[in-house]
């Protein structure tokens, strides 16, 4: 789709013998098209994750906060939230297309709604595996109902919720590649450019797909230094 | 983002196409489910006697659990291009790659199960006289299978929900028609969007039933979680 726009002898350059040979890794090529190819491509996926995962948290502790309350509420988004994300991305992507077009707007719909799926089953368990004891000796100080939920139970339950933020980071990330048959955005769309050459490109493959990788363990190792710094009592423990 | 009569008109499009084409989606949908199935064994041929093994001797929760991490980290489109670059165009470069997407649950999950066996029914099994081989089989086998089943769901979903993209690197398949508009046209491509997720949504909920039937109905009550050390992910 998408993929095999733009110009026709494109990103292989000038052409080192490297690059014109298709040889294993050429390192010349990466450094010659940071500027123009991967670099923009990495933010612009820094940009998708984190719009998709920052609007997905909130509906996810919304609706969360909201089933805490309403136990009824809880199995359905439950079972809901398992079979979206039972949902192949490549197909959720193309069946949005009639509402909202090859569009940013197409993309981030869909990236939230897994972001969502992740979410919101460990922040409910989250919540709800706070033990009864420490919320009896909660009300017994005379802690009001919103006192509780700040004070005891979302402190108590914020392993849980970045456990599913890691999840949620570190999948977005990788779906987020998919994103580029909608769009020629981000470090997807340099690997369905590549792929779809007469000769699949490697350099641009292995370069493409190593920053991804890269991208989703650093936020993933960021996201468990930030566990540690906000829940040092757990650290004392261990 | 409005269903207006021009969307309405597009989907009864590709609800057209799928009436008139059975045949060929039905085709189109085996390949996938080949592709898939292949993966799917190797995957398990792989992942199943390593997370047997580290979880039996309590050993490896690093390689375990990382594999998982490892796993979700890795693009689907990165793995179909980087294996088509090494094994060529057709059915095994999609299979190793799907396979490789398909490992990490599995691995994971029956780690997680044989290692969370309560360690005094494997201790009263020993002191029965059951051999290693034998406790595993008879006592912590049993007692993981719900758990390793969890993870084989996870994995066949992700690998049936991923395989369109195989189309990419000649895996053929529903992927096959999504990825080429200027032929199926805007109807074929959203008819076989929505024949690829029913697929997945069925392979889902038929496993799904079939791990219900498989648990001993004395554990069938308790709802059935991996902690991991993400913190808790809900199967």
């Amino acid at each position: 789709m998408s993929a095999g726009a733009g110009p026709v002898i494109p990103n292989f350059g000038q052409g080192s013998s490297c690059v014109t040979g298709d040889h294993f890794f050429c390192w010349g090529w990466v450094k010659q098209h940071w500027g123009d190819t991967l670099g923009p491509a990495l933010v612009q996926h820094m940009e998708l994750t984190g719009i998709a995962v920052g609007i997905g948290f909130v509906l996810a502790a919304g609706l969360a906060l909201l089933a805490h309350r309403l136990r009824r509420i809880e199995q359905p988004i439950s079972v809901l939230s398992a079979l979206v994300y039972t949902f192949p991305s490549f197909a959720l992507f193309q069946l949005l297309v009639p509402f909202t077009g090859l569009t940013y707007t197409t993309t981030e719909i869909a990236l939230v709604s897994y972001t969502l799926v992740i979410l919101f089953p460990n922040i409910s368990a989250g919540l709800d595996a706070v033990p009864a004891e420490v919320m009896e000796a909660g009300r017994g100080m005379g802690l009001t109902r919103r006192q509780l939920l700040a004070r005891v139970e979302v402190p108590l339950a914020l392993p849980a919720i970045i456990g599913g933020l890691r999840i949620a980071v570190v999948s977005t990330i990788a779906i987020a590649t998919i994103a580029a048959t909608i769009e020629p955005k981000g470090l997807g769309y340099p690997i369905f450019y590549a792929i779809a050459l007469p000769t699949p490109f490697k350099t641009e493959i292995y370069s493409a797909g190593a920053l991804t990788v890269a991208l989703a363990l650093a936020c993933d190792a960021a996201l468990v230094l930030l566990r540690r710094a906000v829940t040092p009592w757990s650290r004392a423990r261990s | 983002m409005i269903f207006d009569a021009a969307n309405a008109h597009t989907f009864l499009d590709a609800l057209r196409f799928i009436g008139d084409n059975p045949g060929f989606l039905a085709t189109k949908a085996l390949e996938q489910l080949e592709l898939s199935g292949a993966a799917i064994g190797l995957a398990l041929a792989v992942a199943l006697p390593l997370g047997i093994v580290l979880g039996h001797f309590h050993r490896g929760s690093g390689i375990a659990i990382g594999a998982s991490i490892v796993g979700r980290a890795l693009p689907s489109i990165f793995l179909i291009a980087a294996f088509l670059t090494v094994l060529g165009l057709g059915f095994e470069n999609n299979m190793v790659a799907l396979a490789v997407l398909g490992t990490g649950p599995v691995l994971t999950n029956t780690y997680l199960a044989l290692d969370g066996v309560d360690r005094d029914a494997v201790e009263a099994a020993r002191g029965m006289g059951l051999s290693g081989l034998q406790t595993l089989s008879r006592i912590e086998l049993p007692l993981a299978l719900p758990l390793i089943f969890a993870g084989l769901r996870i994995s066949a979903v992700t690998v049936v929900a991923t395989a369109p993209i195989a189309a990419y690197a000649g895996g053929g398949g529903l992927g096959d028609v999504i990825a080429n508009q200027a032929s199926y046209r805007l109807s074929g491509v959203l008819g076989a969007s929505i024949c690829v997720m029913a697929l997945s949504a069925g392979v889902w909920a038929a496993l799904l039933a079939f791990q219900e039937a498989l648990t001993p109905r004395g554990i069938r009550a308790v709802r059935v979680h991996a902690a991991t050390s993400n913190g808790k992910e809900i199967l």
